[in-house]
């Protein structure tokens, strides 16, 4: 439990979130915007990634393990973050989106503004604050989460975690959650910040 | 004089209920037509359908002599100028880029949106220098009004659609916006139709007034005959007026 292997571990729980993440974001989006275009389709959607959502995380890993191309490893942890990290963007998105004031809509279509134009200029800067608060959120859980990424093999910071455990090793154990608990802290912050830039 | 939209026969059902029933109008060349009715009476779908937010189930519109399902949508909206309450403005966006935001679309030069922006800016008493740079939230519901108008105006559209646009205003305010309302037109020569369910408005900026019962139109005549109207919906309107305000109120029309 050296410090430069604190180091190494937080940078690769790092990478892991940032990875789920971004993945889910680039997901999300395009998703997003179908979903606020179809109202049946999106019921039926919210309500499935809903469901992903409350099975426990170390099921879904579990349940990852044995699919072809994942196995044990940092893929398997990446999709499963993944799928945790979806719902709050993907909801957030549609929320935003769809949040938008009717009469604003209204005017954008009435002034002849193409629907690809009401997307970029209208829907999105003003779902912004809400589509940031969804990562934000996503972001934070996930660096949670992705603990538990190290009981199948996917590292970062669970390692310590997982190892402290097996070796009833308290000081262990807080080598993992501490350097998590303060990288949550300062997404949230960071995240916080940019988010009452633009929403002012 | 040409007639710019025409309604023909035109039907509209939601949900197995019709709600306009076989509204034939005409709208000419520079007058202001006033749309006339309680909520619910139907004014506003009506008004809708000329811009295409609404599709007639039944009849046809038309708008400089072709039917509106011949139009693009898209260039069909930007020769219409439309005004709702509050103005819908973009929140996120400057009161000059409001405003410059149908040249914008139409693809004018910069400088040529600029001089437009600032021109419509001075007629609407809002100074470009003070006002353009300030977001919506920083106006007064009056001076939204104004940016909504000159924001309806600015690509020059031969007709004005407002949607019971100084209905949210507080009662000396919305009184100033519509005697300015009044100049513009005649100063801008636009033709416009406008929903309102305040007779004195319709008086005063009207030049006919078309009157909506549930769905049928019941008067359809020029402001000063109006009055003189005695069918059971315009008598319920006009007693609205009290005397004196009356006589006031057709005089500004």
């Amino acid at each position: 439990m050296l410090p430069a292997e604190i180091v190494r571990l937080s940078a690769e729980h790092l990478w892991l979130v940032a990875i789920a993440v971004f993945a889910a974001v680039v997901i999300a989006a395009p998703s997003a915007v179908i979903l606020t275009r179809r109202a049946r389709l999106r019921r039926w959607t919210l309500g499935v990634v809903n469901v992903v959502q409350t099975v426990p995380s170390l099921a879904v890993f579990g349940f990852l393990l044995p699919l072809p191309f994942l196995g044990v490893g940092k893929s398997t942890a990446i999709v499963a973050l993944i799928l945790y990290a979806l719902l709050p963007i993907l909801r957030n998105m549609v929320v935003g989106i769809l949040g938008v004031d009717a009469g604003i809509r209204e005017s954008a279509v009435a002034m002849g503004m193409t629907g690809r134009q009401i997307l970029w200029g209208v829907e999105l800067p003003l779902a912004f604050p809400t589509i940031l608060a969804g990562i934000r959120i996503a972001t934070v859980t996930t660096i949670g989460t992705a603990t538990i990424a190290a009981a199948i093999g996917g590292g970062g910071l669970g390692t310590f975690v997982f190892r402290g455990i097996a070796m009833a090793d308290t000081k262990t154990i807080l080598a993992g959650a501490v350097p998590a608990a303060l990288m949550a802290i300062a997404a949230d912050e960071a995240l916080g910040w940019i988010e009452r830039r633009f929403s002012s | 004089m040409a007639v710019l939209v025409e309604f023909r026969g035109v039907t509209y059902q939601i949900g197995g209920r019709e709600i306009l029933h076989g509204i034939d109008l005409c709208v000419e060349e520079s007058e202001t037509v006033a749309l006339l009715g309680r909520s619910g009476s139907g004014k506003t779908t009506l008004l809708k359908m000329v811009n295409r937010l609404v599709e007639p189930t039944g009849g046809e519109v038309r708008f400089e002599g072709k039917p509106v399902t011949d139009w693009d949508p898209i260039r069909l909206r930007r020769r219409i100028g439309y005004v709702i309450q509050e103005g819908g403005l973009f929140p996120h966006a400057t009161v000059a880029e409001n405003v410059g935001l149908v040249p914008k679309l139409e693809g004018w030069p910069k400088e040529r949106i600029r001089a437009r922006t600032m021109e419509l800016l001075d007629a609407m008493g809002l100074p470009a220098p003070v006002y353009g740079s300030r977001h919506p939230r920083q106006l007064s519901g009056g001076e939204k009004q104004r940016v909504g108008i000159a924001r309806a105006l600015a690509a020059d559209p031969p007709l004005l659609l407002l949607d019971e646009p100084f209905a949210a205003l507080d009662p000396v305010t919305r009184f100033e916006m519509q005697q300015r309302f009044a100049r513009l037109r005649r100063s801008f020569g636009k033709t416009a139709l406008f929903v309102t369910h305040d007779i004195r408005e319709a008086l005063m900026l009207g030049t006919r007034i078309a009157l909506l019962k549930e769905g049928r139109l019941e008067v359809v005549a020029p402001a000063d005959e109006f009055v003189q109207a005695r069918t059971p919906e315009a008598t319920a309107f006009l007693a609205t007026l009290g005397e004196g305000t009356l006589d006031e109120s057709h005089a500004a029309g």
